[in-house]
């Protein structure tokens, strides 16, 4: 599979501004200036960035709890997220969300998550609407190793089956549940082997290599939009920060992890893994990633001054929207 | 000696699983970690993995699956790690555990205890601030119970272990850490269905649980001081079954009344008491009973608009004066 230079530089853009959130994400959290708690995803970028490229606009994603980088990944607006994550007015959901409930439906993003398997039957909601209304448009459905042990992913993926639904239902297995190595409590060691239950494709891709996500994404949506049903893909990968920003504090340091697991992942760097492909393969000069890299930083600083300077939500705001 | 809340959970688990090899403890990230909020910590390396078990993200089952257990004489306690996830495990608790016993013509009983860390005030936004607790206080064949004290927090948490129903048991997780008390060594037990007074007093009586009695008393103490009013407390400790003689009791004895909850007003369980006084006690009465509870909206994430939703201490104090003139 050949992919074009601006999918390349496309799905670089996304890691980077995925690595650059996140970051800022954490240290605002741990500087306390964000309130609440917050989840990122720093290493995971190349499954949000790989499986989004291979997406178009009118198609859907739902996310999860750990979501801003699948948000990001389809389109979302770094100021629109950081402007919610600080709970002001100006943000996706007028504040009412925070970090775990962004959404932009203009975007196809139907939601983050805070619930734990809560996305997979709406994604397959989404697919059924598309086929419903005879249209082409793929759902993508983000969730991890342990939304796998859910009812809803089973009941999902069995319904999506039979109905052959355009829906991808994306696993990032992590390798934790929350602060449970999956190991323990799950009873495979690939996800994807939970499709041949169902009797759908189940692949597994390194989910640290972009460039692979996107291609086994690229056959699934080809798959589903041709009415030939979901497929599920599985993205082994790791996240390099706790489950939530702060766990130490309660937890302790590696808690339950050791440090050197953590570093070995670091070793595994997505973005540094695309960078030297570039360069080995003569695809794309530093030059031009490196502007990105400062794109991407102009457009975070821009982020953090528009929710800086966003007010915060009146109190009268308090019960509007609870119906339509 | 001075414990926490949190502390009080956990040295109550620590002396049941010592005291009966029945109980067992069941959920996420329980044993290793010892629990997303550390309840549960030390009792994986005090009483082995057989009795205290990592489930994987799957609450339907923790709760079923205790439900077996304790069908077969077994004393599980299972965590909800957010009581907002104790929706997915809805149908295990209310059509599984609360009719077991019922529908079975008294042949079995299901003594679990379902945890619960519920409450908003931590910016956790909607599906990890929730107060539950009225989906399951119309479910007969349910107890449920909300500590608002350290010394509660262990003597509820020991008779719902002991009791040979279902308990779903809500700790409020903004207490874990904020409230620290004397708490008596040894064991002892809070009873199940008995409501206790707090402050007495003779001019209104406000009745209130869990998360909002410290904001309560505050208020009854700042009017004391500053406006003369007595105002006596009662802390409803279980919901249900409701301590009726006792609600009755205060709202016979000051002929006004005050709920104030964290839940939201419309079809908490304020709304139940105010019936409860009103079919009972409306002789006695001298006011309306009022009402100070969450705003009927979601708990939004937005730190200005979560404290507008929430009743506090200023909310409590203004009900209090606006009640006592009438």
């Amino acid at each position: 599979m050949d992919i074009t230079k601006d999918k390349l530089l496309e799905m670089y853009r996304s890691m980077q501004r995925i690595r650059h959130f996140e970051s800022k994400i954490r240290d605002l959290a741990t500087a306390n200036e964000i309130p609440g708690f917050v989840h990122v995803s720093i290493g995971e970028e190349a499954s949000a960035a790989g499986i989004c490229a291979a997406l178009r606009k009118t198609d859907r994603i739902t996310s999860t709890h750990r979501g801003h980088g699948h948000l990001i990944a389809k389109g979302g607006r770094l100021d629109k997220m950081m402007a919610e994550i600080y709970g002001k007015r100006g943000g996706y959901c007028k504040g009412k969300g925070g970090s775990m409930h962004i959404v932009d439906f203009s975007l196809g993003i139907l939601g983050a998550n805070g619930i734990v398997g809560a996305g997979l039957p709406i994604a397959t909601g989404s697919a059924l609407a598309a086929q419903v209304a005879g249209r082409d448009d793929v759902t993508a459905c983000f969730f991890g190793d342990g939304a796998s042990n859910e009812g809803t992913f089973h009941e999902s993926l069995n319904l999506a089956s039979v109905w052959k639904l355009p829906v991808i239902f994306v696993c990032e297995n992590n390798g934790f549940g929350e602060f449970t190595p999956m190991r323990t409590v799950t009873s495979v060691s690939d996800i994807a082997v939970r499709a041949r239950a169902h009797d759908l494709p189940g692949v597994i891709v390194d989910g640290n290599d972009v460039l692979e996500v996107f291609k086994v994404a690229s056959e699934a949506v080809a798959r589903a939009r041709a009415g030939e049903g979901p497929t599920l893909i599985e993205c082994k990968t790791y996240r390099w920060e706790g489950h939530v920003v702060g766990e130490a504090a309660i937890l302790g340091e590696y808690a339950y992890r050791s440090k050197e697991e953590v570093d070995s992942w670091k070793l595994k760097c997505p973005l540094i893994r695309f960078e030297k492909w570039c360069a080995e393969n003569k695809k794309i000069d530093a030059g031009e990633l490196q502007r990105i890299v400062t794109e991407t930083e102009k457009e975070l600083d821009e982020a953090i001054a528009f929710a800086r300077s966003s007010e915060l939500p009146a109190a009268s705001e308090v019960t509007d929207d609870v119906f339509a | 000696m001075e414990q926490t809340y949190i502390k009080a959970i956990n040295i109550a688990l620590h002396e049941e699983m010592r005291r009966d090899e029945n109980v067992f403890i069941m959920g996420e990230d329980v044993a290793d970690l010892g629990g997303a909020f550390k309840a549960t910590e030390g009792l994986l390396a005090a009483f082995g993995e057989e009795r205290v078990i990592d489930t994987p993200i799957s609450e339907a089952l923790i709760v079923g699956a205790g439900i077996g257990a304790a069908v077969l004489g077994m004393r599980p306690v299972v965590e909800m790690q957010f009581a907002d996830f104790i929706s997915c495990a809805f149908d295990q608790i209310v059509n599984m555990a609360a009719t077991l016993r019922y529908r079975h013509g008294g042949k079995a009983a299901c003594p679990l205890v379902v945890r619960a860390p519920s409450g908003a005030g931590v910016h956790g936004a909607l599906f990890h601030s929730q107060n539950p607790e009225a989906w399951f206080t119309r479910v007969p064949g349910l107890k449920v119970v909300a500590p608002a004290t350290v010394y509660d927090a262990k003597g509820l948490l020991k008779s719902a272990i002991r009791d040979g129903n279902p308990v779903v048991y809500f700790e409020h997780k903004r207490l874990y850490r904020s409230i620290k008390e004397d708490l008596p060594e040894g064991d002892f037990t809070v009873p199940i269905g008995v409501a206790e007074i707090r402050k007495e007093g003779g001019d209104l009586s406000l009745i209130t649980y869990g998360g909002t009695l410290g904001p309560s008393l505050d208020a009854a103490r700042i009017v004391e001081k500053e406006d003369g009013l007595a105002v006596e407390v009662l802390d409803l400790r279980t919901l249900l079954p409701l301590d009726r003689e006792a609600v009755l009791a205060t709202a016979r004895k000051t002929g006004k009344v005050l709920i104030v909850h964290e839940d939201r007003l419309t079809g908490g369980i304020g709304g139940e008491i105010a019936a409860l006084i009103s079919e009972h006690a409306f002789e006695d009465l001298d006011g309306p009973v009022r009402r100070v509870a969450a705003l009927d909206t979601h708990v939004a994430f937005s730190p200005p608009l979560e404290q507008t939703i929430l009743p506090d201490t200023n909310r409590i104090l203004e009900a209090i004066r606006g009640l006592a003139a009438y």
